[in-house]
């Protein structure tokens, strides 16, 4: 699927909910899903670091694509990360580094981005366009 | 509840309680971190920035010369506010991160030599650690560090134990801002004397809760900030004892606290100017005074007679919670209560109850030591003023219920 159609679905899930705690309920069962990282990569090599929450990235490269598995100690860290994953993974590295994270405006989440939110969610999406990057050089 | 106190009225004088949040009536439980500002002291902000404001001390305008005695009239409000002996003991900070490193740094050179020690205690928040970790890491030296017991309690045998080292100066906070605990600090400023070290008390989160005596106290430095007692922010107190400020060498440099200069050789000013380099906050000063005559208006009795209240139930409450650990449970305690329920991650209870409208406090709250301590990675923490009603408590326990059942 194209970033764009995941975009849409996500923000099809959110749209039916008026209520804050219904869309964190949401969130929080989102997390459940998310692709689990490996236990040889949950080290500090692989942490994001983040005031609050840890939050754990392993990227990996197959056939032109990025795959992305990670884990966090939050239960709503852990709900954003897998909405991160579901639009970043399995894509190109070029349409990674191009990704506009408008939607989560669009479903209320955008204060989770916000550099005053020190939840590290930021240097989430920095550091899987870092590995995006890396991938594109290395493979390009 | 305290019937000196009338909770109603005094709300009313806080514009910022009256709104919503996620469509949820605001209860505001943050404030260790800083408090909501009274009518009183917004206006005297604006008056004074509309009518008063001029450069002080230095003109000789009218306005000059009235911001200039108002700004002097603050600094003896201040002074009886914690009994200072005189009025040029009080140095206008920025706050109580200031007046730390203005001592750690000043004090520090007058009388720090290679392998000499600083005394803290282990609950400090970071701006009584952090200086003092630098200051012995520049003299070569190690930070003592007096530990505290699992309800959060400084053993004092442990704080005899290492005033035994002589460290040069030791540095306690008055209530810890984590914990809630009152430290006895009468008895460990009395037990430092007796070795002739100096003590700073760091007064953060005492100055909205509790009467300061300096005297009584006999600490040789005392730090605050107005922002945590109902003043504005970017402005602070430094007391210091007489004897320590006139040996101490200045802070900063510039005008002000200057007496002669020429190229060759600069004198300075007499106290307190002497610490006070450059154009002061004037406005806050005054905003600082107005928020203070506010506190003595409704009276330290009262406030704290209501506080303990709300935390002696507040406290009640959460222990029903099932899976809720409190941390911090001295016998003598602040109104402020950290704790964490089951295994829930304290960012994610902190988000679901903001969204519910509560405005507390999660994470480490600038004590990483005392989170390592418990092995946890921070807490959930509520903390209550003069304001805060037995109702608001109530919606807590409600949110945290339902926030808990959401997350397990
Ligand atoms: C105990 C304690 N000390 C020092 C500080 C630092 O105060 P400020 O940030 O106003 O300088 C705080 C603020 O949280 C505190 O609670």
């Amino acid at each position: 699927m194209s970033i764009e159609s995941i975009q849409q679905t996500i923000i099809d899930e959110f749209s039916s909910f008026d209520d804050w705690m219904d869309k964190y309920n949401l969130l929080i069962e989102m997390g459940k899903d998310t692709p689990m990282i490996e236990a040889q990569y949950k080290t500090n090599n692989h942490l994001i670091s983040g005031c609050q929450s840890r939050v754990w990235l392993h990227a990996s490269y197959r056939d032109g694509k990025v795959y992305f598995t990670a884990d966090s100690d939050a239960v709503i860290t852990k709900g954003i990360v897998n909405l991160l994953i579901r639009v970043f993974s399995e894509q190109t590295p070029d349409a990674i580094l191009n990704v506009d994270l408008g939607f989560l405006d669009k479903i209320g989440l955008k204060e989770h981005l916000s550099p005053t939110r020190s939840n590290g969610l930021l240097s989430m999406v920095k550091q899987m366009k870092m590995y995006a990057q890396v991938f594109k050089l290395k493979n390009g | 509840m305290n019937p000196n106190l009338d909770v109603s009225a005094i709300r009313a004088d806080f514009p910022a309680l009256h709104q919503q949040v996620f469509k949820k009536p605001l209860v505001y439980l943050d404030n260790a971190a800083t408090t909501q500002k009274p009518k009183v002291v917004i206006e005297r902000l604006q008056h004074y920035y509309e009518l008063e404001n001029s450069n002080i001390h230095r003109g000789v305008h009218h306005l000059s010369q009235q911001a200039t005695v108002a700004f002097e009239q603050a600094r003896k409000t201040i002074a009886e506010l914690v009994h200072a002996a005189n009025s040029y003991e009080i140095i206008f900070t920025r706050g109580t991160t200031e007046s730390v490193n203005l001592v750690a740094s000043s004090l520090g050179r007058l009388l720090m030599k290679k392998g000499d020690h600083v005394l803290v205690t282990a609950i400090e928040h970071h701006s009584n650690m952090v200086p003092w970790q630098q200051l012995c890491e520049q003299y070569d030296s190690n930070l003592l560090v007096a530990r505290f017991d699992q309800q959060g309690v400084i053993d004092l045998e442990h704080y005899q134990q290492l005033l035994e080292k002589r460290p040069k100066i030791v540095a306690i906070a008055h209530i810890s801002n984590a914990l809630g605990t009152i430290n006895p600090v009468k008895e460990m400023i009395s037990m430092a004397h007796k070795l002739d070290i100096p003590v700073l008390v760091d007064g953060a989160q005492s100055i909205a809760h509790c009467p300061i005596d300096v005297q009584d106290l006999d600490c040789d430095f005392y730090a605050f900030s107005a922002h945590k007692a109902y003043g504005p922010m970017g402005i602070g107190v430094l007391y210091g004892k007489e004897k320590w400020l006139e040996k101490m060498p200045p802070y900063q440099f510039g005008g002000e606290m200057v007496d002669q200069v020429s190229f060759e050789k600069t004198s300075f000013n007499c106290l307190p100017f002497k610490f006070e380099a450059g154009t002061p906050n004037v406005g806050g000063v005054l905003g600082m005074e107005t928020a203070m005559n506010y506190i003595l208006e409704k009276g330290y009795d009262a406030i704290a007679a209501h506080e303990n209240a709300l935390l002696a139930y507040a406290t009640q409450q959460l222990k029903n919670i099932e899976g809720l650990r409190i941390f911090g449970e001295s016998p003598n305690k602040a109104s402020v209560i950290s704790f964490l329920v089951h295994e829930i991650h304290p960012f994610d209870l902190g988000t679901l109850l903001d969204k519910m409208g509560i405005a507390l406090r999660t994470g480490h709250h600038c004590a990483q030591p005392i989170m390592d301590f418990y092995n946890i990675p921070g807490t959930v923490r509520a903390s209550f003023a003069m304001y805060n009603t037995f109702e608001e408590v109530d919606v807590l326990i409600q949110a945290i219920k339902k926030a808990s059942a959401m997350l397990r």
